[in-house]
């Protein structure tokens, strides 16, 4: 089977990431992996760079992996965590500008259908604009 | 103008930098806080409370690296304890610094380094000043370093820097949020100091004072 793009939700809950990540699985099964990155360093409300850079790592495929985030330190610990993996897969992560869960619902579904990781991100991006 | 300290004794300065600085985070938890309570999420305070534990835990080991390499260990550590924004946004600060350290770290050489890692911490979080952030007391304290520093003593420099940092911050509050969460509140944000300056100039105001004992000088409060 052909690798599909992987996705990380990232929240400053993990009972969100991890309530989202429960409803990409319902919606597409084992066809491609998502992982989920929830809460700070302490356990509270935030996000982890490390938890985050984790979570990447777990669904990585030379595919590329698509990441859904919700508010600002989550987008910020983000984009640090993509410039903490090696160079060879930073290239292949991208963050979508998309609403956390409709987002990550569409990418998946784009993702299962076999698209590459631009139309993925294209796809969760354009969902709210039409 | 000379060197800001003599070279063996850079890591300790920066260790004395770094004890007043988490001192002063700690202290303040609760009102910085606050701050964030009015039109953010109520977390900042708690949020650096956790970098500075991380520092101080780290304090010996990070007094074992050369200058540069401990103030890039430190960033690291601030982006990992945080959870919130200011992680990667203090934490590229001290990243971009110790990168950048000059060899001969005169006081003219730090404030252009200064300058430039302020100007990071603007890139990664797309922001500028006037925008209610972190920011507003960041970019005028490093430009008036590096000005005043260029005509004067460090003291006088230092003392520059602790006066824009005080006015930016003040020149917060009838600013409206256009980034981070108090971008959310929108109007409600007008007359409230921004928490992210708040942090921003206390440390700034414990480095300064640090830096001015160390050269025997008397900072202005």
């Amino acid at each position: 089977m052909k690798t599909r793009v992987g996705l990380v939700i990232v929240s400053h809950s993990s009972d969100v990431a991890r309530g989202v990540a429960d409803m990409v699985r319902q919606m597409t099964g084992e066809e491609i992996a998502v992982a989920w990155a929830g809460g700070n360093p302490a356990g509270g409300l935030g996000t982890d760079v490390k938890k985050i850079v984790a979570a990447i790592e777990s669904v990585w495929s030379p595919a590329g992996v698509a990441v859904f985030v919700d508010l600002g330190g989550a987008e910020t610990n983000s984009e640090m965590a993509v410039e903490m993996l090696d160079a060879s897969k930073r290239e292949r992560v991208v963050i979508c500008n998309a609403p956390l869960v409709e987002g990550a619902i569409v990418g998946a579904a784009e993702a299962a259908s076999g698209s590459d990781l631009q139309h993925v991100r294209k796809a969760a991006e354009e969902f709210l604009r039409t | 103008m000379g060197r800001m300290s003599p070279p063996d004794g850079d890591i300790a300065v920066f260790l004395h930098c770094l004890q007043a600085v988490c001192g002063e985070l700690l202290a303040n938890e609760a009102e910085l806080s606050a701050l964030d309570r009015a039109i953010g999420d109520g977390d900042h305070g708690a949020n650096l409370c956790r970098a500075a534990h991380a520092l101080l835990e780290a304090a010996d080991d990070l007094s074992s690296l050369p200058l540069p390499k401990a103030l890039e260990r430190a960033g690291m550590l601030v982006v990992t304890s945080v959870g919130g924004a200011s992680g990667p946004l203090y934490g590229t600060m001290l990243m971009a610094l110790g990168r950048a350290w000059p060899q001969d770290a005169t006081a003219g050489a730090v404030a252009d380094v200064l300058e430039q890692a302020m100007e990071a911490v603007g890139r990664r979080g797309r922001s500028t000043v006037g925008e209610k952030t972190m920011l507003d007391v960041l970019v005028p304290a490093a430009r008036a370093f590096r000005e005043s520093v260029a005509s004067g003593s460090l003291g006088a420099a230092l003392q520059a820097m602790v006066d824009a940092a005080d006015s930016g911050l003040a020149a917060t509050r009838p600013m409206r949020a256009t980034k981070g969460r108090a971008a959310y509140v929108g109007e409600r944000s007008i007359g409230h100091l921004d928490p992210g300056a708040a942090s921003a100039r206390l440390c700034l105001r414990a480095v300064a004072r640090v830096l001015c004992e160390s050269g025997s000088k008397e900072l202005r409060s």
